[in-house]
C-alpha cells in the first residue's frame, strides 16, 4: 500500500458508486426545490412502488452481470409467473401455496437458463435472449389474452400497504431485506470474492479452484427466484395477472444496474452503487413526469444518461491517462503512475 | 480490503435513507390534509351548480400518439376552452395494463381535478385511481371502461342497440330496401360482433320497412385480413344475386372494399359496416364504398370532459337517473353502472370523411 497517497475517504468519494450516489442526492434536492408535489410522502410512495419490481430484479441482476454474463429472460419470467399464479387462482388452489409454487418454478425457469449457459456453454446473452421469447410465449399459452383480477383484498391491498403511519410501502423492507442478503454476499464472503474473479478472468479463476459453473448456475437460479418474487408481487400491486405483464421490464433492470457503475464486461461494481442507480432512475422518472415531460422526452432523457453513464469512465480514464503522459511533476509522478488497480478498487473494466 | 467497501455501502445505504425520511416527514401532513379535504367534499347533487373555472382536466389515453386517441382529444381540448379549464394529455408511450398507472399517481400528485381516463386493464389500475378519488380528483373513463367501482362514470362510445341499426339502415338506403344481403363478420365467438347481428336481424325481421331484405349468408374473416378478403371472395361467388354486404368489424370492413374495389362487383355491390375514416378513405373516394359508421371519438372525448368538468362542480355525482348538459352536445342522462352512453353512431361519407384524421 506504500504507493497510496490518497486518503480513504478521497478514494470512496472517486468511486462509480459515489457519483452516483452523488447524482442521486442532487436529483433529489433538486427536485424537491423546483418540482411541486415531489417532496411528499405521498409522491415519495409512488415512487417505491413503481421502482420495486426493478430494484428486486436487479439484485441478482448485479451478481449475474459481475461475473460477465446477463439474464435478459428477467421480464418474461416475471410475465410467467403472474400467469401461471393467475391460472392456479382460477383453478382453486389457495394462494399460501400458489406463492410458493411460483417462486419454485422461477428458479426452474432460472435453472434452465443457467444449465443452457453453464453445462451446454453457449452464452447467456444468446440463451436468455431465446428464453425471454420462450417464457413470454408460455405465458401467453397459460393465460392467453385474459386477465386474471379477482384476488382478495386481503392480498392485493397488502402488497401496497404502508408501514405504520408512514407513507412507505412495506415493499421497501423485502427490497433492503435482500439487498443484504446479496450485499453480504458480494462484498464479504469468500463467494462474492470469487464472482469479481470470474468476471475478470473465468479462466484463471477456474484454475485457482473457483467451481465457475456451479457459481453461475446458482446466479441464474436467483435470478429466476427473485423475478418470480417479483412477478407475485407485481400481480398483487396492480391486482391483475397478465401475460404481458412488465414486458420490457428488462432493459430497465440493466439500465440501472449498468448505471450503478457495474461494468458491463463485468469483473467490477458494487451492490450499493446499482441501488443508487435504481433510485436515480426512478427519481428521474419521477420527477420529469410531475414536472409534465412528455414520455417520449422522457426516453430520450433516460436512454441519454445511460449513454452518459456508459461512456464517461472510459473518457475520464482517456484524460487521465494523457494527463499523465504530458505533465509528469518529478515527485507525483511515482505515486500517480503506479496501476490504479490498486486491490481496494475495482479493476477499471476491460476494453 | 473490505472496509472500504462497506463504507462505501454504507454511505449509500445512509443517502438512500435521506432520501426516505426527507421526503417522507415531509408530506405525511399534506397528506393527511388531502384526505381531509375529500371528506367534505362529499354530498348530494346539485343540478344548478356552477362549473367552476380553472378546473385541471387531464386525459390519459391507452397510448400516446395513437392516431384515435390523438383525435379523439382535440375534443378534449376543445371542452378545456370552453369551460376556461387547463387541459393536459399524458400517457405511456406504450400501452400496457400497469404502465398507467405511474401517470394516474403523477396526475393525483399534481392536483388534477378531473381525470379522464381510457383504461388498458380493467383492474390494474383501480387502486391508483380509486387513490386518486380519495386525493379529491373525479374519474370519468372513455372508451374502455375499468372496473365500475373505480371511476365515477364511463362515457360509452356507442349502445349496441345503436350500432345496428345505424348499419340496417346504411344498407336497406345503399341497396333501396330490397334484395340479398350477407354478413362478414369477426369471429365465430366474437361477444360484440355477434351481439350486433342479433340485433341487426331482429331489427331486420321485424321492421316492415326492411321486407324486402333477406339475409343469405353470414361469414366469419377471423379479424384477419386475408381470410377476411378471402371470405368476401367466396361470398359474391356463391350468391351471383348479393346486392349488399354488411361487415361490423373494422378489418373486415376494409378488406371487403379492397376486393369490391378491385372486382368486376364495384358499384354492383354495396358494401358497409363499422370502419375508420383512415381505412376508408380510398374506397369512398373511389366510389366503393357510399357510406360507413363508427362513433365520433373526438364527441366521446369532449362528452368526457363535460362529465368530468359536471362531477367536480356537484351537478352530478355518478347516480343513476342524474342529468347534466354536455356544451354542444345537449343534455345527457347517467345510465346503469354510472354508464353514459355518447349517442347515435356518426355516419362518414364522401362529404364529411375529410373531417376525421385516425
Amino acid at each position: 500500500m506504500a504507493p497510496e497517497s490518497t486518503s480513504p475517504l478521497r478514494r470512496l468519494l472517486a468511486t462509480r458508486e459515489a457519483s452516483v450516489v452523488g447524482a442521486l442526492i442532487v436529483t433529489v434536492i433538486a427536485a424537491s426545490f423546483w418540482i411541486e408535489g415531489f417532496a411528499t410522502g405521498r409522491n415519495t410512495g409512488f415512487l417505491i412502488l413503481d421502482i420495486a419490481a426493478i430494484a428486486l430484479i436487479a439484485l441478482p441482476m448485479t451478481l449475474i452481470v459481475i461475473t460477465g454474463e446477463i439474464d435478459l429472460s428477467v421480464a418474461s419470467t416475471l410475465g410467467l409467473t403472474s400467469a401461471v399464479m393467475g391460472q392456479l387462482w382460477v383453478m382453486g388452489l389457495p394462494l399460501e401455496t400458489i406463492v410458493p409454487l411460483c417462486v419454485v418454478l422461477g428458479a426452474v425457469l432460472g435453472a434452465v437458463n443457467g444449465l443452457l449457459v453453464t453445462v451446454a456453454g453457449l452464452p447467456s446473452l444468446a440463451v436468455t435472449i431465446g428464453t425471454m421469447a420462450l417464457y413470454r410465449g408460455l405465458a401467453y399459452v397459460v393465460l392467453g389474452d385474459r386477465a386474471v383480477a379477482d384476488f382478495p383484498f386481503s392480498w392485493t391491498g397488502g402488497a401496497t400497504a404502508r408501514i405504520g403511519e408512514t407513507q412507505i410501502p412495506w415493499v421497501v423492507l423485502l427490497v433492503i431485506g435482500l439487498a443484504v442478503v446479496f450485499g453480504v454476499v458480494l462484498h464479504a464472503t469468500p463467494v462474492g470474492r470469487a464472482l469479481y474473479a470470474i468476471g475478470n478472468n473465468d479462466e484463471a479463476a477456474r484454475f485457482s479452484g473457483i467451481s465457475v459453473r456451479m457459481t453461475k448456475l446458482w446466479l441464474f437460479v436467483a435470478s429466476g427466484a427473485v423475478s418470480a418474487v417479483a412477478g407475485v408481487f407485481w400481480t398483487l400491486q396492480y391486482s391483475s395477472a397478465r401475460a404481458d405483464n412488465a414486458a420490457g421490464l428488462e432493459l430497465s433492470v440493466v439500465a440501472a444496474v449498468l448505471l450503478g457503475g457495474v461494468s458491463i464486461f463485468g469483473g467490477s461494481g458494487a451492490l450499493a452503487g446499482v441501488i443508487g442507480g435504481v433510485l436515480l432512475l426512478g427519481t428521474i422518472r419521477n420527477a420529469l413526469q410531475l414536472a409534465d415531460v412528455s414520455s417520449d422526452t422522457l426516453s430520450i432523457v433516460t436512454g441519454l444518461l445511460l449513454v452518459i453513464s456508459v461512456v464517461a469512465p472510459n473518457v475520464v480514464t482517456r484524460l487521465k491517462e494523457r494527463r499523465r503522459a504530458t505533465a509528469p511533476p518529478p515527485d507525483r509522478a511515482a505515486a500517480d503512475s503506479s496501476p490504479s488497480s490498486s486491490p481496494t478498487v475495482p479493476a477499471p473494466s476491460k476494453r | 480490503m473490505f472496509r472500504s467497501r462497506m463504507t462505501r455501502g454504507i454511505a449509500a445505504g445512509a443517502a438512500a435513507g435521506l432520501l426516505l425520511a426527507v421526503s417522507a416527514c415531509g408530506g405525511t401532513t399534506r397528506g393527511d390534509e388531502e384526505e381531509a379535504a375529500e371528506t367534505g367534499a362529499v354530498g348530494e347533487a346539485d343540478p344548478n351548480a356552477e362549473i367552476p373555472e380553472g378546473l385541471a382536466v387531464s386525459y390519459l389515453p391507452k397510448q400516446l400518439n395513437n392516431p384515435y386517441f390523438t383525435f379523439a382529444n382535440t375534443g378534449g381540448s376543445e371542452v378545456a376552452e370552453e369551460l376556461g379549464a387547463e387541459f393536459k394529455e399524458v400517457g405511456p408511450s406504450e400501452a400496457n395494463a400497469s404502465s398507467q398507472v405511474s401517470y394516474i399517481n403523477t396526475l393525483s400528485q399534481q392536483g388534477s381535478d378531473v381525470i379522464v381516463l381510457a383504461a388498458n386493464d380493467p383492474n390494474a389500475v383501480c387502486s391508483a385511481l380509486n387513490s386518486a378519488r380519495q386525493a379529491g380528483a373525479k374519474v370519468v373513463t372513455y372508451d374502455s371502461d375499468t372496473a365500475p367501482e373505480c371511476r365515477d362514470a364511463f362515457v360509452n362510445q356507442a349502445s349496441a342497440e345503436g350500432l345496428a341499426k345505424v348499419q340496417v339502415e346504411m344498407i336497406a338506403e345503399q341497396i333501396d330496401g330490397e334484395g340479398e344481403i350477407a354478413f362478414l363478420s369477426a369471429t365465430p365467438n366474437a361477444t360484440n360482433q355477434n351481439l350486433w347481428l342479433e340485433l341487426m336481424e331482429e331489427e331486420l325481421s321485424s321492421n316492415p320497412d326492411y321486407e324486402g331484405i333477406e339475409v343469405v349468408d353470414t361469414v366469419y374473416g377471423n379479424d384477419d385480413d386475408q381470410k377476411s378478403f378471402q371470405e368476401m371472395q367466396g361470398l359474391l361467388q356463391t350468391h351471383p344475386d348479393l346486392k349488399g354486404v354488411v361487415s361490423p368489424t373494422t378489418v373486415g370492413l376494409a378488406a371487403a372494399a379492397r376486393y369490391v374495389s378491385d372486382s368486376e362487383f364495384k358499384g354492383e355491390v354495396a358494401v358497409t359496416g363499422l370502419g375508420t375514416p383512415n381505412q376508408m378513405r380510398e374506397y369512398v373516394e373511389n366510389g366503393t364504398v357510399e357510406e360507413f359508421a363508427l362513433w365520433n371519438p373526438k364527441d366521446m372525448a369532449y362528452l368526457a370532459g363535460y362529465t368530468g368538468a359536471a362531477l367536480a362542480a356537484g351537478q352530478i355525482t355518478g347516480e343513476q337517473g342524474q342529468t347534466f348538459t354536455a356544451g354542444r352536445l345537449g343534455d345527457y342522462e347517467i345510465g346503469e353502472n354510472g354508464e353514459i352512453v355518447l349517442g347515435e353512431p356518426t355516419r362518414f361519407n364522401a362529404d364529411n370523411i375529410d373531417d376525421y384524421d385516425f
